[in-house]
């Protein structure tokens, strides 16, 4: 031991005289710039997807109620309880609207316990618009996928050749990466017409049961095959996944499904239940989605079913309105075959008030079901005007293989989805018949209020169409008895300050198009001729509506109405009403039943 | 000399033929003592019960489970996204093994490749957490020897390390930074620089820490030769990281088996040959140094820019297919692993948690007790730099 060691410990204090090396009061001391402070919650941004609520592991989240919640979202909003939060912000970093943030704020003192537990946002606190503290970083969200994978599709050559069906459906694997993104929050359920069991029925896709995702589909859904191909699906617009990236492609994962699943396996699968035969005899006019739906839950329900169609083949607008390279017709034909199955008795080529009457299905049956689909096209009155085609009725007579006339140039005048596929049948007809396309598409809207989708518009110049916004038609040009072009002025506005359909026109703009066809496409209605006047006169109505109740019943105890009649062109929203229709015969005939 | 140290043990009882002690309470020679769960001289909530003889420890029987939280259990009962924030708890002063190994059992498992950047990011990490660990064994083994102001150096300069995590990781103990598939975040702007500041006052109060401990004799008396651990015992008891490198065995899982970028970096293997007390005390504060080198060296060499994450899937509903893997690193108590295994579900089939405080807080400590002075154990003890949150997961 020598004595260096002995002294060489007291050089320790030459500390004596400095300042302490802890900090005295470290309250009011700011935290780092990330540091995972106090939550904060943009209710403005926030859905309520309770996806927050779902990935923290110390279950310190609960969604409540607010009072004002948003259109669409879930009316919840995440409380947490600072008694179990551990700041691991894996709910920042899962938020699917990066409304949820941290503040660097840490110290809280509040004699009440129940205080901490609240919901930020909601209820209001100093460090809601601290700027700093734990965010996401680049606001990127990590933890769950964003992007879509692109669908595949037919290269506009290929496609415009023929009527063959443009998009080929997901891959297993990227059918897996989509279904893969889905939180399974559930919102989209709450918008979808049908309610169909979304969330669900994309894990089934996930774990490969399709059979079982199959069963799900159609526990809501008989046309899940055509609504996996051309729904609206308003269902997109309202997932959660929107708002940071791409909506998860809902649509694609239903036809994910019902392509996987051997055609011949569905017969098997969506068998009719064993249910006692009732007796009752209901007869549905119109075999469009709404009709068919009806009847496949009544005929489920052990009723003998019988549907009356005045076109040659079953589907109606499905059939007749959609065009095949959208929707093939085999499809459609294994859908309804399906229904069928379920001893649903589909009468083709029977026009009521002309074969037979509905006074005669009256007495035949014990409840009657209107589901006329809008099958009319309204006209612009223009000059010319009654030279021009009628768009659905164009498409039908395309389906039903009649010959039309394809001349080299045609205009149409509309902008809707019905427009875009009038303009690409006739386009594929031109195609084939002149090896060119020649089509204008004319519509009063200009592009940032434009009514047909996106990919519609994007597709049909793919294919040559050439389209034109904000023109109004003034007059349909006829020379020696023929048509040869659309005369439009520019639109500068439609409707007029009450929100009134009132176009103005910019004369000084006009424009001339070329073209031996003109065809109107500016919306369609149902013909109602068939209820004769007598009936007309008796039911009530609802602004040229038929007037029905919250379950689709007229005024007339016999007779229900559904189909776009009632909800507007919709395929999925006439598979609400039929089910909705079908829950309301079902109660009344049970009713009956029981009283007599 | 000043003191007589020389004990007589006339009195103590000797061993049987068989080397074994007989120890009869009721004879009244000997005194039931426990050390610990709350005691100054036992690191965090665990006991020695010591049979003293005299002021000689004749028996010690470590007694843990005070801290047991189930984590393994609690984490088989958790998505694999959820134990995330749960590891970390698993050792206190250390925390960022547990989520360095459970990220790249994951990784591993679910197929997934780390960015390069994220790798530097988590190697800077292990060592700034390496440092800090070591800051509070210091502060320990000071304290256990009465050398109060060390452990108050140490706990300054670990605080502003901790300043350095909050910057980097948001928060000061439990970092939660380590993700299944990458870090969350890159460095802050002007981290290298603040860092050097920190690194700079380490070595200053090192410096002191140098006189005022290794070079004091008191210290020199109370740790040399004292809980010599024999080198034969180390293969036996499982002895890793500077328990064992203090005996001469030059194993650090760095070198032997490196994984995140240390095959990128320049070190040594610190070693020592006596294995006692100051050895091991010795050993780790060469480490410390080496530490805030490697901390330097990952700060000038790691990549400027480039992703953190990799893509993963929807944590919300991962499942891992059927495997089983163990990762390991070294610690700064020695080897840290994590053995993992999946069935295909959204849930770990079984978590093990290996901390290397489970070998030496418990079998390797009782057999080092017998023999000691009572006064010896509370250093004896912290000498083997154990956690016992990481015996009790
Ligand atoms: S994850 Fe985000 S958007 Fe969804 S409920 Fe929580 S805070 Fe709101
Ligand atoms: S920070 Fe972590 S523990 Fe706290 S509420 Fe969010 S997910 Fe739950
Ligand atoms: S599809 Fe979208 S809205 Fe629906 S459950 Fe999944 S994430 Fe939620």
């Amino acid at each position: 031991m020598s004595l260096r060691d002995v002294l060489s410990p007291y050089t320790a204090w030459k500390h004596l005289f400095e300042a302490p090396v802890t900090i005295k009061d470290p309250i009011g001391r700011e935290a780092a710039e990330r540091y995972r402070g106090f939550h904060q919650n943009d209710l403005s941004k926030c859905i309520g997807c309770g996806s927050c609520e779902d990935i923290c592991q110390n279950a310190a989240i609960d969604m409540v109620p607010v009072s004002d919640p948003k259109t669409g979202d879930s009316g919840l909003r995440p409380m947490i309880d600072y008694g179990r939060c551990c700041w691991c912000a894996l709910c920042v970093d899962v938020c699917m609207t990066g409304s949820l943030t941290m503040s660097n704020e840490y110290t809280w003192v509040d004699s009440d316990p129940d205080a901490f537990r609240f919901t930020p946002g909601v209820d209001l606190k100093s460090w809601d618009a601290e700027e700093k503290g734990y965010k996401r970083e680049n606001n990127e969200r990590r933890l769950t996928g964003t992007h879509r994978p692109e669908m595949g599709m037919l290269e506009p050559e290929a496609r415009i050749a023929s009527f063959g069906e443009i998009v080929h459906g997901y891959t297993r694997a990227e059918a897996v990466i989509e279904a893969d993104r889905c939180v399974e929050c559930g919102l989209c359920v709450a918008t979808c017409p049908a309610h169909m069991d979304i969330p669900d029925y994309i894990r089934k896709v996930r774990e490969g049961d399709y059979e079982g995702g199959l069963k799900l589909l159609y526990e809501t859904n008989p046309f899940s095959q055509t609504c996996g191909r051309v729904c609206t699906h308003a269902c997109e617009t309202a997932c959660a996944a929107v708002h940071e990236g791409d909506a998860i492609a809902i649509r694609w994962l239903k036809r994910d499904i019902t392509d996987n699943v051997p055609r011949e396996r569905y017969f098997d699968l969506i068998s009719k239940p064993d249910v006692p035969e009732t007796g009752k005899k209901v007869a549905i006019v119109g075999a469009g989605p709404g009709g068919l739906t009806t009847a496949f839950d009544l005929a489920r329900a052990g009723n003998e079913v019988v549907v009356f169609e005045a076109l040659p083949k079953p589907g109606g607008m499905m059939r007749y309105g959609i065009p095949e390279y959208r929707l093939p017709y085999d499809v459609l034909d294994h859908e309804i075959s399906v229904i069928e199955k379920m001893g649903v008795d589909i009468r083709c080529n029977q026009r009521i008030g002309t074969d037979i009457t509905l006074d005669q299905l009256k007495k035949d049956h014990d409840a009657v079901v209107l589901s006329l689909g809008l099958n009319q096209g309204r006209s612009t009155r223009v000059p010319g005007s009654e030279e021009a085609e009628s768009a659905i009725d164009l498409l039908r007579r395309i389906t039903a293989g009649d010959k039309v006339p394809v001349p080299k140039q045609v205009a149409i005048i509309g902008g809707g989805n019905v427009a875009m596929d009038i303009a690409r049948s006739m386009a594929r007809l031109q195609r084939q018949k002149h090896g060119e396309v020649g089509v204008t598409v004319t519509a009063l809207e200009d592009f940032d209020h434009f009514l047909a989708d996106d990919e519609e518009v994007e597709e049909a110049r793919e294919e040559g169409c050439v389209i034109y916004d904000a023109r109004g038609p003034q007059e349909i040009v006829v020379k020696s008895g023929k048509v040869a072009g659309l005369r439009t002025w520019k639109c500068k506005a439609i409707f007029d300050a009450e929100g009134r359909f009132a176009p103005k026109y910019d004369a000084s703009d006009e424009m001339v198009h070329p073209a031996q066809m003109v065809v109107e496409a500016i919306g369609q209605s149902a013909d109602i001729s068939l209820l004769g006047a007598e009936l007309t006169e008796k039911l009530e109505w609802n602004r040229g509506r038929i007037r029905i109740d919250q379950n689709g019943r007229t005024s007339e105890p016999w007779l229900w109405a559904a189909g776009d009649l009632v909800s507007g062109p919709d395929v999925i929203h006439a598979v609400a009403d039929g089910h909705r229709v079908a829950k309301s015969v079902s109660a009344m005939l049970q009713a009956t039943r029981e009283t007599h | 000399m000043m003191f007589n140290l020389k004990t007589d043990r006339s009195q103590y009882p000797q061993p049987g033929p068989d080397g074994k002690l007989e120890i009869d309470l009721e004879t009244g020679k000997y005194l039931k003592l426990w050390q610990g769960p709350n005691h100054p001289g036992i690191t965090g909530n665990m006991s020695v019960e010591l049979t003293v003889c005299g002021d000689e420890v004749v028996a010690g029987k470590t007694h843990v489970g005070y801290l047991h939280r189930g984590f393994e259990k609690l984490m088989e009962r958790r998505s694999f996204i959820q134990v995330f924030p749960i590891v970390c708890r698993v050792c206190v002063p250390e925390p960022d093994f547990n989520e360095y190994c459970y990220a790249a059992a994951v990784e591993e498992l679910a197929g997934i490749k780390v960015p390069e950047l994220a790798n530097w990011m988590r190697t800077l990490i292990l060592e700034m957490g390496r440092f800090n660990s070591y800051m509070m064994f210091l502060g320990g083994i000071s304290g256990a020897l009465g050398l109060g102001v060390v452990g108050q150096w140490m706990t300054y300069v670990r605080d502003l390390m901790l300043d350095r995590f909050e910057e980097l990781t948001g928060a000061r103990i439990y970092h939660m930074f380590i993700l299944p598939g990458g870090v969350r975040g890159h460095l802050p702007d002007g981290f290298a620089g603040r860092m050097e500041e920190v690194l700079r006052t380490a070595e200053k109060y090192l410096a002191d820490v140098e006189k005022v401990m290794f070079r004091n004799a008191v210290y020199k008396r109370r740790t040399k030769g004292i809980g010599v651990i024999d080198p034969k015992l180390f293969e036996p008891y499982g002895v890793t990281g500077p328990n064992a490198r203090a005996g001469g065995v030059a194993k650090d899982l760095r070198k032997d088996a490196p994984y995140l970028v240390y095959n990128e970096l320049d070190f040594e293997v610190q070693t020592g040959k006596d294995s006692d007390i100051h050895t091991r005390v010795d050993v780790r504060y060469r480490d410390i140094h080496q530490s805030i080198a490697l901390i330097r060296q990952i700060l000038q060499k790691m990549p400027k820019d480039g992703p953190v994450m990799a893509k993963i899937p929807n944590v919300l509903h991962w499942q891992i297919p059927r495997g089983e893997t163990y990762i390991k690193g070294e610690s700064s108590r020695g080897e840290y692993g994590y053995y993992l295994v999946t069935d295909g579900s959204g849930y770990p089939r079984r978590i093990n948690v290996r901390g290397p405080s489970y070998t030496h807080a418990m079998a390797l400590l009782e057999h080092l007790i017998p023999g000691t002075n009572i006064s010896d154990v509370a250093q004896l003890m912290v000498s083997l730099h154990t956690y016992p949150p990481e015996i009790e997961r």
